[in-house]
C-alpha cells in the first residue's frame, strides 16, 4: 500500500513542528490583531503600529529566507540575486498600488505622479492592466517566475555551478538595479514608488490593513514552510540534495539535474516575489536600492546565521539579524555593515551550522551526560572511568546524531 | 588519463569548454525519447553494445584509437590493460559522458549512444559503476536504493512519489543481496569503503539495467568481500551483461569469462585469461620491453 498525499503530508513534519506553527498561528492572526486593534495604547500588551509593521516586514524576510534555504541548503545553490526576485514582487505591486492613488496624488492626475514630472503623457505599455488588483497578483509571481526560469535554464544548461554562479546572480542583480534607476525605465527611478494610499479601495494606513498585512504575511510564512518541510522530505527532495552532493551520480541513474535545479529554483523567486508584494504596502516604499547587492548578500547571511538546510534556521536567522539590525540601526547607524561582515565571518568560522546547529550539537552533548548525576559528581565520575566507559557514551550513536547535519550543512557550503 | 577523466567534479570545471557539446547533449530530448523505451532494445544479433571504429582525442592525445568491440547479451566480460589504454574512456562513450570524435556506439541494434544524454542512456538500460565509489552520502542506505530504482524520474512524478509495497519489497531484496540489510538506515557515508562500493552495486542493480559498466569494482575491498563481489556478479551474468575494468587478476580469473585487453586506445587482444596471459603482444604490454 502506497501512504496517502495527505498523510505524508502530515509526516513530513514532526509533532513539535506542527504544535510550534499551530502555536505561530495562533499568536499572529489572534494574538497581534488583538494587541493592535482591541487594546488601549497604555496597555503593556499594546502593540504599535510601528512594531506591528516592523514584525510584518521581518515576516516577509523570513519568507525570503526561507526560499533562499531551499535554493541553497538543499540544492547547494547558493544565490547572491534573491533581492531581485524580492524586489520584481515588490515593483509588481507595487505599480497597483500606484494606479490606487488615483488623483489623490500631487498632481491630481490619473497618471502617477513621476511619470507627470517626467511629462508622459500617456501610461507605458507594460503598465498595462496595472491597475486589476488579479492581474498585479497574478504578476508578482509570474514575473519573477520568468526572469528565474530563463536565466536559470540558461545558467544550469550550461552547467554554471559554485562560486561563478553566485557572481552572475550577484550581477544580474545589480544590473536590473542600475535598470531601475532610470528614470526612463517607467518605475520612478531611484526614488521608485511610495505615497500608496490604498488597496482595493481601503486605507492602506488604516489599523484593520495594517494588522490584515501583517496576518497574510504570517500565512504566507506558514505556508512556506509547509511547502518547503513536504518538498524536502519527498522523493524530489532527496533528488535534489542527491543532485548537491553527488551530480554525476544522479545523472548516470537516470535523473536530469537540470530540471530539479530548475524547478527549485524557479519556485523559490516566486517565493521571494510573493513576500515583496506583502512587504512593500507594509513598509510604504520600493526603490532600486532594493536589488543593491548588499541586500541578497544579506539574505545569504540570515540563512547562514541560522543554519542552512534545515528550514526553521533560516526563520531564525532571519528575525535575529533583522532584529539586531533594527536596533543597531537605530543606536549606531553607521556601524551595521561591520557589524554584519563581523556577524557572517563569525558564523562561517565559528557556527557553521548556524543558530540550530548549535541548539543540536547542546543538545546531543546534554544526551550524552548521565541524566540523574548532580553537577559536582559528575566531573568525578568522567576522570576517573576510562573514555570508552563513560555512562551513556556511545560512539556510534553520537555520530550519527551530531554527524549527520553538520556534514550536510558544510557540503551546501562548498557549492 | 584515468585519474582525469573519473574526477567526477570535472564536469563543473569544463562547464565553460565543452558548454557547445553539452548544448547538443540536453537538446533534442523530446525528438529522441522514443529510443529510451527499454522494452525497445533489440537484441535480435545477440549483441547487445557494439563499439565500431571509436576514436577519441583530447588535445591530440588518443585515449581511443580505433576501438571495436562487441558485447554479446548476457555475456560477463573483464577489460584489462595497462594505464592510460582507454579503459575509462571506453565507459565514457558508452554513457554518453564524452563524445567520440569518429565511430559508432550502438546499444543493441537499433539505439545510438552516440545521439543521447546521459540520463537518457541511463534510461536506456545501462548502468554505471565509477572506479571511486559514488554514492549519496547524506541519504541511508535505503534512500540510496529508492533514488536509484527503475521509476518515472521527471520532476512532477518525484514531487508526488511514495513507495509502494512491492517497492519496498524490491529494496529489501537488493539490500539482503549487497548484504546491507542491516544497515538500511545507516548514513550511507558512514559506511566502509567495501560496503559503498557494494551500495553502488546494488544501485546499479536498482536500475535494472541490461548492461552493467563495473570500473574497478573490488578496489578497497577486502579478499572476503572480493570473493563475495565475483560471486554476485556470476550470478547476475545471463539476465544481465556486464563489462567489468578490473587491475587485479585472482578476481577477473574467477568471474571466468571473456578477457579484452586495450592498449593504447585499442583491442590488443581478446579470449579467456588463460590464452590471453600467453600472448606474446599482451605480456610485452605488461612486462615492457
Amino acid at each position: 500500500m502506497r501512504t496517502p498525499f495527505t498523510i505524508r503530508l502530515i509526516q513530513s513534519m514532526p509533532r513539535t513542528g506542527w504544535i510550534a506553527l499551530a502555536l505561530f498561528a495562533a499568536i499572529t492572526w489572534i494574538g497581534v490583531p488583538v494587541a493592535h486593534l482591541a487594546l488601549p495604547e497604555g496597555h503593556p500588551l499594546y502593540l504599535s503600529a510601528y512594531t506591528v509593521s516592523l514584525l510584518g516586514k521581518i515576516l516577509c524576510y523570513m519568507v525570503v529566507a526561507v526560499a533562499m534555504d531551499l535554493i541553497w541548503g538543499y540544492a547547494g545553490i547558493l544565490s547572491l540575486g534573491h533581492g531581485l526576485f524580492f524586489a520584481l514582487g515588490g515593483y509588481a505591486f507595487g505599480m497597483y498600488l500606484m494606479r490606487q492613488i488615483g488623483r489623490d496624488g500631487s498632481y491630481q492626475s490619473d497618471l502617477p505622479d513621476f511619470m507627470v514630472f517626467l511629462d508622459w503623457k500617456e501610461l507605458p505599455w507594460y503598465w498595462a492592466g496595472s491597475d486589476s488588483f488579479l492581474w498585479s497578483a497574478l504578476l508578482v509571481m509570474a514575473l519573477p517566475g520568468l526572469i528565474a526560469f530563463i536565466f536559470g535554464y540558461f545558467a544550469f544548461r550550461s552547467r554554471i555551478k559554485g562560486v561563478y554562479f553566485s557572481i552572475i546572480t550577484q550581477a544580474l542583480t545589480y544590473a536590473a538595479m542600475l535598470l531601475f534607476f532610470r528614470n526612463e525605465t517607467g518605475f520612478g527611478g531611484n526614488n521608485g514608488f511610495t505615497d500608496f494610499k490604498r488597496i482595493l479601495g481601503h486605507s492602506i494606513t488604516s489599523p484593520e490593513m495594517r494588522v490584515t498585512l501583517f496576518a497574510l504575511s504570517a500565512a504566507l510564512l506558514v505556508a512556506c514552510l509547509i511547502l518547503g518541510r513536504y518538498l524536502v522530505t519527498s522523493r524530489f527532495g532527496r533528488v535534489l540534495a542527491a543532485i548537491r552532493d553527488a551530480e554525476s551520480r544522479v545523472m548516470f541513474i537516470g535523473y536530469n539535474p537540470l530540471h530539479y535545479k530548475l524547478f527549485m529554483w524557479t519556485l523559490s523567486a516566486v517565493l521571494c516575489g510573493i513576500a515583496g508584494a506583502l512587504y512593500v504596502p507594509q513598509v510604504g516604499i520600493i526603490n532600486p536600492s532594493e536589488m543593491s547587492p548588499a541586500n541578497s548578500i544579506e539574505i545569504a547571511v540570515w540563512v547562514a546565521v541560522g543554519g542552512r538546510g534545515t528550514l526553521v534556521g533560516a526563520v531564525l536567522g532571519a528575525g535575529i539579524v533583522n532584529l539586531a539590525k533594527s536596533w543597531f540601526t537605530v543606536s549606531f547607524p553607521e556601524y551595521w555593515p561591520f557589524f554584519l561582515g563581523f556577524l557572517f565571518i563569525a558564523v562561517t568560522l565559528y557556527l557553521p551550522d548556524g543558530v540550530v546547529g548549535l541548539w543540536r550539537k547542546l543538545r546531543t552533548r546534554k544526551a550524552e551526560l548521565p541524566p540523574a548525576a548532580p553537577v559536582s559528581a559528575r566531573g568525578a565520575t568522567t576522570a576517573t572511568l576510562p573514555a570508552d566507559a563513560r555512562p551513556g557514551v556511545q560512539p556510534d550513536a553520537t555520530v550519527m546524531e551530531s554527524g549527520a547535519p553538520s556534514i550536510a550543512a558544510a557540503k551546501g557550503a562548498t557549492a | 588519463m584515468n585519474a582525469v577523466s573519473t574526477d567526477l567534479d570535472r564536469a563543473a570545471a569544463d562547464a565553460f569548454a565543452t558548454r557547445e557539446n553539452l548544448r547538443e547533449q540536453w537538446e533534442g530530448e523530446a525528438s529522441t525519447s522514443h529510443l529510451v523505451q527499454q522494452g525497445e532494445l533489440d537484441l535480435s544479433h545477440n549483441v547487445i553494445l557494439y563499439l565500431d571504429d571509436i576514436t577519441v582525442s583530447f588535445d591530440g592525445f588518443r585515449a581511443l584509437n580505433k576501438l571495436s568491440l562487441e558485447i554479446d547479451a548476457g555475456e560477463l566480460r573483464c577489460i584489462i590493460g595497462p594505464n592510460g589504454a582507454g579503459k575509462t574512456t571506453m565507459m565514457d562513450v558508452i554513457t554518453g559522458k564524452t563524445r567520440p570524435d569518429s565511430g559508432k556506439a550502438f546499444f543493441g541494434q537499433t539505439i545510438d549512444l552516440t545521439r543521447l544524454t546521459e540520463p537518457q542512456i541511463a534510461h536506456a538500460g545501462i548502468g554505471r559503476k565509477f572506479q571511486k565509489p559514488t554514492i549519496f552520502e547524506q541519504h541511508t542506505a535505503f534512500e540510496n536504493l529508492e533514488l536509484a530504482m527503475k521509476a518515472d524520474k521527471r520532476v512532477r512524478r518525484t514531487l508526488f512519489a511514495a513507495l509502494f509495497g512491492d517497492e519496498r519489497d524490491r529494496i529489501s531484496e537488493v539490500l539482503r543481496q549487497i548484504r546491507l540489510d542491516k544497515e538500511a538506515d545507516r548514513q550511507a557515508g558512514l559506511l566502509s569503503h567495501g560496503q559503498k562500493q557494494w551500495l553502488e552495486i546494488g544501485m546499479l542493480l536498482m536500475q535494472e539495467p541490461r548492461l552493467l559498466l563495473l570500473d574497478e569494482p573490488v578496489a578497497g575491498m577486502t579478499d572476503d568481500e572480493t570473493e563475495r563481489t565475483a560471486e554476485l556478479f556470476v550470478s547476475l551474468a545471463g539476465k544481465h551483461s556486464l563489462v567489468v575494468v578490473e587491475h587485479d587478476m585472482a578476481f577477473v580469473e574467477a568471474l571466468g569469462g571473456k578477457v579484452t585487453v586495450l592498449c593504447e586506445g585499442s583491442v590488443l587482444a581478446e579470449g579467456d585469461l588463460a590464452t590471453v596471459q600467453e600472448d606474446p603482444r599482451v605480456i610485452e604490454v605488461y612486462l615492457g620491453r
